[in-house]
């Protein structure tokens, strides 16, 4: 897990975004528990109120529940979940910014489009 | 035993205010920061909180009752105070048994494993103590206090980097293993900034602040660019300072609205907090 403290982005949502990001890479199978709020806050000397919040909120979109007396589990069917939240946020996360860098360099809409189909043919 | 409540607290040395109509709640298994610069009524605070000192006008109540009605109360909350009211001639680990006997719930084994850790040597005297050492062992005592409310005045005074933080990483391994709540003063608001939950700021005898760090963080933010950008985007925000190198430039801006319009040539991140406290804490004339 990496925290930027400096980041405008509280550290609650940083949280949240990098156990997802651990789910998605599948370093955090489905059905396995996730560290839990006090390991995380030791280990990243956070408040454990900061953790829960950020934990929380994956609570709420069903990537993680908790069982009772034991912790918080990865939820069966979270992997799919987040990549279609991903494939829903793809044009606003990525293809926004690149169209805006490219305009800063005036790179044409064709010379983009080529690229794109450069990179699928090396594969 | 609930909440410790502040209500109208005043509390008058002579004719100085130390503390103007203070009021606070302190509620259970929390860590709070108290802020404030030097001489702003912090150690009054914690002293009037724990019972060592009385307010001149104002009360502090636990349980819908006045802490002086409640005597076996008192036993619950534990000051690490600023005075040093430990013997000077004992050696440490004499401390430990000794403060057994006024403390029931004191975990003597884990003193003796933070002693380890601190490297504090446990068979010097109190009066043959370094600073830091001094400080070390008042800190000890407190984490291993285990009373419901636990008071540290300047924990972290004459600390090098590495105590300072080992004193947090066992202050937040106490929090997690049993629910007392923990107060801390002092000046280094950024190496409390994570690990506490609310922050007090207090300055010249008043609070000031009385909110969660995250909502704190909320009231700015820094902007990093190029000088002309940099100069251009604030000319019409409160800025509270700012640092440049070479030609770019970062502004602390004070503003608790949600930043708009932002030109591609700046960059926003967290505001310095230490920026922040200095600021909020000016004395008018030096403004």
């Amino acid at each position: 897990m990496r925290l930027n403290p400096d980041s405008q982005k509280p550290l609650y949502l940083q949280i949240a975004e990098q156990i997802e990001e651990d789910i998605f890479l599948g370093r955090l199978e489905e059905e396995t528990q996730v560290p839990s709020t006090n390991e995380v806050a030791l280990g990243y000397q956070l408040n454990p109120a900061t953790v829960l919040k950020g934990m929380n909120i994956l609570v709420d979109e069903r990537v993680i529940y908790k069982k009772r007396g034991i912790g918080m589990f990865v939820c069966t069917g979270a992997l799919n979940n987040i990549k279609q939240k991903r494939q829903n946020n793809f044009y606003a996360e990525y293809v926004d910014s690149l169209v805006a860098e490219a305009k800063k360099l005036n790179i044409e809409r064709e010379e983009i489009i080529k690229m794109i189909n450069r990179r699928y043919i090396d594969e | 035993m609930s909440n410790i409540n502040l209500v109208n607290i005043n509390k008058n040395y002579r004719d100085v205010a130390a503390l103007k109509n203070v009021n606070l709640t302190f509620e259970r298994n929390k860590i709070y920061g108290l802020l404030g610069r030097n001489g702003a009524g912090k150690t009054t605070l914690l002293n009037i909180l724990s019972n060592r000192i009385f307010p001149t006008s104002g009360q502090v109540v636990i349980d819908d009752k006045n802490i002086n009605d409640i005597p076996k109360q008192i036993s619950n909350i534990y000051l690490s105070g600023e005075s040093n009211l430990l013997p000077e001639s004992m050696k440490v680990k004499e401390i430990f048994k000794w403060t057994k006997e006024f403390i029931p719930s004191f975990d003597g084994e884990l003193a003796l494993r933070l002693a380890q850790a601190f490297e504090l040597p446990i068979k010097k005297r109190v009066q043959s103590l370094s600073t830091g050492y001094l400080t070390i062992l008042k800190d000890i005592l407190a984490l291993c206090a285990n009373t419901e409310f636990v008071f540290f005045d300047e924990p972290v005074l004459g600390l090098d980097a590495n105590h300072r933080e080992m004193f947090y990483k066992f202050l937040l391994e106490c929090y997690v293993n049993n629910d007392s709540t923990y107060v801390v003063s002092t000046h280094h608001i950024d190496e409390v900034a994570n690990i506490i939950e609310n922050i007090i700021i207090i300055n010249e005898g008043s609070i000031i602040r009385d909110t969660t760090c995250e909502s704190l963080l909320s009231e700015g933010y820094t902007i990093s660019g190029k000088i002309e950008d940099v100069d251009k985007y604030i000319a019409d925000k409160n800025v509270i300072g700012f640092d440049t190198l070479a030609n770019t430039k970062s502004a602390y801006i004070l503003s608790a609205e949600k930043i708009t319009e932002l030109p591609e040539s700046l960059q926003v991140s967290r505001i310095n907090l230490q920026k922040l406290f200095i600021e909020l804490t000016k004395k008018e004339a030096s403004k």
